[in-house]
């Protein structure tokens, strides 16, 4: 096949982290590349690079179609073929379906609007990868899994040769993540050249031909698809090997310490029962809109209930905020880290120790900023979060390590009762482990543990007992250790 | 077409034209004065000032911007003109095209400073807005022009028509004015790529970038436009009032701001139409005329004003919320 993109030597170093150290890669027309590396380990900075969006490091090569360029700007490389699909999309929510895959068109000097080439353009490329959307529905209307077909579409539309995904999966549910990896084939059929970042290996190995590692920035090398596997690939991302499964303990004798009795609430679920115990880690799957974040919402007083009650430590609880849920010893780390978990803008270490103002507080409502640095660095280390300096604001850390600080922002608040809504979406192997482990720690101590996952294996290898919700009711219930893949699989999908 | 329509009924600019119609019904009938031709054409020739300034508002506002330094600009530009116009006679094409020119040259200040220096829109305009009006005080002494060129003072007036009471109608030099710049606006936002570019700004700055849109010549682009708004304005006002006082025009910031937000744009950038901009100032113009005519002290005009701001922008964050919670249970 012949080369479509060739980089040598990229560097580029943000302050103190050196994002990308000396990396090499090709790119052929028409094959599958994938990008993985843990969290932060400068996939999405070397994505920058080959858009044009950050110039590297003097000394880099970027070689496209045989013309060399020292660095790229965003309109040279759209013009070679290049189209990236960032992990927040860049989509504009207030226009059309039909614009925002035309946005090109609007591009270059003062001209006049033709209307009936944008929506044509738009047409043709979805009739290319055969979706079809309402072109005059505002894109923030979609779903998110009809937001990146959008701009899926204005990639095509630019006649790509070279189309870019940055994590496309992390928000999908799997039956999304189906569809979008046959349109990943299909595009390859037509010559296309797609470049794959995930942290899901199974997806990985499943569309991929050939496989780039990246660790601290370094190439550690580019490997033929067919000779790994899940657990090669994890070694040399991480270089170290990994164990799961919670061997099954009996958790009869302890207190219980939530419990809910017909929970209901219309539109999100019904009748819902179950009892979680000190230091139970309890598992809930299903698929997405089977009311899963709507019941840890209600847990977490966000989402009132309409019926039934629940129960902590033995006494009623009617939660009308998310402050008195915090106040009774419950924390919830959301499943959208970006919107609900995080203020971008503000520093790491603001959004650290956000949730436990009140008790860092000292003198005349202060905060004593010794306490603060200390708790701040606590959480750093313990989380081994990847930050040159916790003053940044969080929007400069990798996805994954953003995550992280959601979950020190909870975890300062040293709840009874921790909800993790789908803890590691876009978070490496390392880190998950990171996270696994931390949950199992703090699970040790008798916190109990509410862990709720579209991805199977991550209910099944780390939480104790396993509920499965379907359409908003409890449709089953499993121990994990005498449980399996398939049987949840089976469950989950019946 | 039916699908159109639905989509028009859940809009934003629905809303309002249902409420002014309402009010248009019940002032009619309340009052002997409000659904009279002299009375549209008054509210249309008074309100003409803050229409122009609305659609110029509009455009930054859209850009994910704000501006609230127009008046000051506009009491520059007027104050200016009318000085040389009365110095040098000049004609109609060089006056506009004077107070273009203060208007487009100030807010090109504001739009490198926004842009250079990458301080919020809002804190640069509150900045100039001071600085702009303390200059002119201080130059002025806050001396008033009284005495404009006859010309000027006698205005434009076209397909005049004088009814039986001795009043006359037409066209005059505000509300073609205010026809031309909303008109222009609408071009600008609706059918070049520039105005789109606006909308593409306001929707996600970042992704604009990183699509390659010069965010710097846009940034250019609307504070001037803002300017030249504030240029044209200011002449019509000046026309109107028959003089130039360096200190009546700032303190309409607001009202300007109200209309435009009323009619739908969002101070977070990337939404708002020309056409919901005229039914916000509609809806402004019949509000305050409405309770002038019904006796209502001018107070509690205010007070309606900004209980029915309060309203508009709670309901669009209630669909917005409904509509989120719609996507997120798909
Ligand atoms: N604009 C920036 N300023 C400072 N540091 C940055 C910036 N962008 C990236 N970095 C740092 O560069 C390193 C590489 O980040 P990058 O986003 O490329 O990682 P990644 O491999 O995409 O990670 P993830 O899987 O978490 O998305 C990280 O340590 C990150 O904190
Ligand atoms: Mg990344």
């Amino acid at each position: 096949m012949p080369t479509f993109l060739e980089l040598t030597h990229i560097s580029k170093r943000f302050g103190g982290v050196q994002a990308l150290a000396d990396v090499d890669l090709t790119l052929e027309s028409g094959e599958v590349h994938c990008l993985v590396g843990e969290n932060g380990s400068g996939k999405s900075t070397l994505i920058k690079i080959i858009s044009g969006v950050q110039p590297p490091e003097a000394g880099g090569k970027i070689i496209i179609e045989s013309r060399e360029y020292s660095h790229l700007n965003p309109v040279e490389s759209t013009r070679a073929g290049i189209q990236v699909i960032y992990q927040d999309l860049s989509l504009f929510p207030n226009l059309t379906v039909a614009e925002n895959i035309g946005v090109g068109q609007h591009l270059g000097g003062f001209h006049s609007v033709d209307w009936n080439a944008i929506r044509a353009t738009a047409k043709r490329a979805m009739e290319r990868i055969g979706v079809n959307l309402d072109l005059d529905v505002k894109v923030e209307d979609l779903s998110i899994a009809n937001r990146q077909l959008v701009a899926i579409c204005r990639a095509m539309a630019a006649d790509a040769k070279l189309v870019i995904m940055d994590e496309p999966t992390a928000s999908l549910t799997r039956h999304e993540v189906d569809a979008l990896l046959a349109l990943v084939r299909e595009l390859k059929k037509k010559g296309i050249c797609i470049v794959f970042v995930s942290h899901r290996l199974d997806e990985v190995l499943e569309v991929a031909e050939r496989v780039t590692v990246l660790r601290d920035g370094k190439k550690v090398g580019t490997y033929d698809a067919k000779e790994m596997n899940d657990h090669k690939l994890a070694v040399l991302m991480t270089g170290k090997e990994f164990h799961y499964d919670l061997a099954g303990i009996d958790l009869s004798a302890r207190k219980t310490v939530l419990s809910t009795r017909h929970l209901s609430r219309k539109g999100d679920y019904k009748d819902i029962s179950f009892d979680l115990r000190e230091g139970e880690i309890l598992g809930i799957t299903g698929l997405l809109g089977s009311g899963r974040t709507e019941l840890a919402l209600s847990l977490f007083g966000m989402n009132p209930p309409d019926g039934g009650e629940i129960h902590l430590n033995g006494k009623r609880l009617a939660l009308t905020s998310n402050r008195e849920a915090i106040d009774n010893g419950i924390a919830y780390v959301s499943e959208d880290r970006l919107t609900l978990g995080l203020v971008l803008e503000q520093s790491i270490a603001s959004n650290t120790i956000v949730t436990i103002l009140d008790k860092l507080k000292g003198f005349m409502g202060l905060i004593p900023q010794a306490a603060r640095q200390s708790t701040v660095d606590r959480w750093v280390k313990d989380l081994s979060i990847k930050v040159s300096n916790t003053n940044n604001p969080v929007k400069t850390l990798s996805g994954g390590n953003q995550q992280r600080v959601v979950l020190a922002k909870w975890m300062a608040t040293a709840p009874r009762v921790l909800i993790l809504d789908s803890p590691t979406v876009g978070v490496d192997i390392s880190a998950k482990d990171g996270i696994y482990e931390i949950v199992r720690g703090l699970a040790a101590k008798g916190v109990a543990v509410i862990l709720i996952s579209d991805e199977i294996p991550e209910v099944l290898y780390h939480s104790h007992r396993i509920l499965i919700m379907r359409n908003g009711r409890i449709t089953g219930e499993f121990e994990a250790h005498k449980s399996s893949e398939d049987v949840l699989r089976v469950a989950v999908n019946a | 077409m039916p699908e159109n329509f639905a989509r028009f009924r859940r809009s934003h600019e629905f809303w309002l034209l249902s409420v002014i119609l309402i009010l248009v019904v019940g002032l009619s009938v309340m009052t002997e004065g409000f659904l009279t031709l002299q009375n549209l054409f008054d509210l249309l020739t008074s309100y003409a000032f803050l229409g122009i300034l609305a659609s110029g508002l509009l455009v930054v506002l859209i850009s994910g911007g704000i501006d609230i330094s127009f008046t000051a600009t506009a009491s520059i530009a007027q104050y200016i003109t009318m000085l040389l116009a009365n110095k040098y006679g000049l004609n109609w094409f060089i006056v506009f095209a004077m107070a273009s020119v203060v208007g487009i040259g100030l807010g090109a200040i504001n739009a490198v400073l926004i842009d250079r220096l990458n301080i919020s829109s809002i804190i640069v305009s509150i900045a100039t807005l001071n600085i702009f009006y303390g200059l002119l005080v201080f130059i002025t002494g806050g001396k008033y022009i009284y005495s404009l060129p006859p010309w000027f003072s006698h205005g434009i007036y076209w397909f005049e028509y004088v009814d039986a009471d001795e009043i006359s109608y037409g066209i005059n030099l505000q509300i073609l004015a205010l026809a031309v710049m909303f008109t222009l606006t609408w071009l600008i936002l609706n059918r070049t790529n520039i105005g789109r570019q606006i909308y593409v700004l306001g929707g996600n700055r970042e992704a604009a970038q990183r699509l390659g849109f010069n965010v710097f010549r846009l940034n250019i682009l609307v504070y001037c436009y803002m300017g030249l708004t504030a240029g044209v304005a200011s002449l019509i006002q000046a026309q109107l009032a028959q003089s130039v006082a360096p200190t009546v025009l700032v303190g309409k910031e607001l009202d300007v701001l109200a209309a435009v937000v009323l009619g739908g744009a969002s101070l977070a950038g990337g939404v708002g139409t020309v056409f919901g901009t005229i039914l916000g100032l509609t809806l402004l113009a019949v509000m305050q005329n409405g309770l002038i005519l019904l006796g209502v002290s001018s107070y509690y005009s205010q007070f309606f004003v900004g209980l029915v701001i309060l309203l508009s922008v709670s309901a669009t964050a209630l669909s917005a919320r409904r509509k989120r919670k719609g996507v997120m249970t798909e």
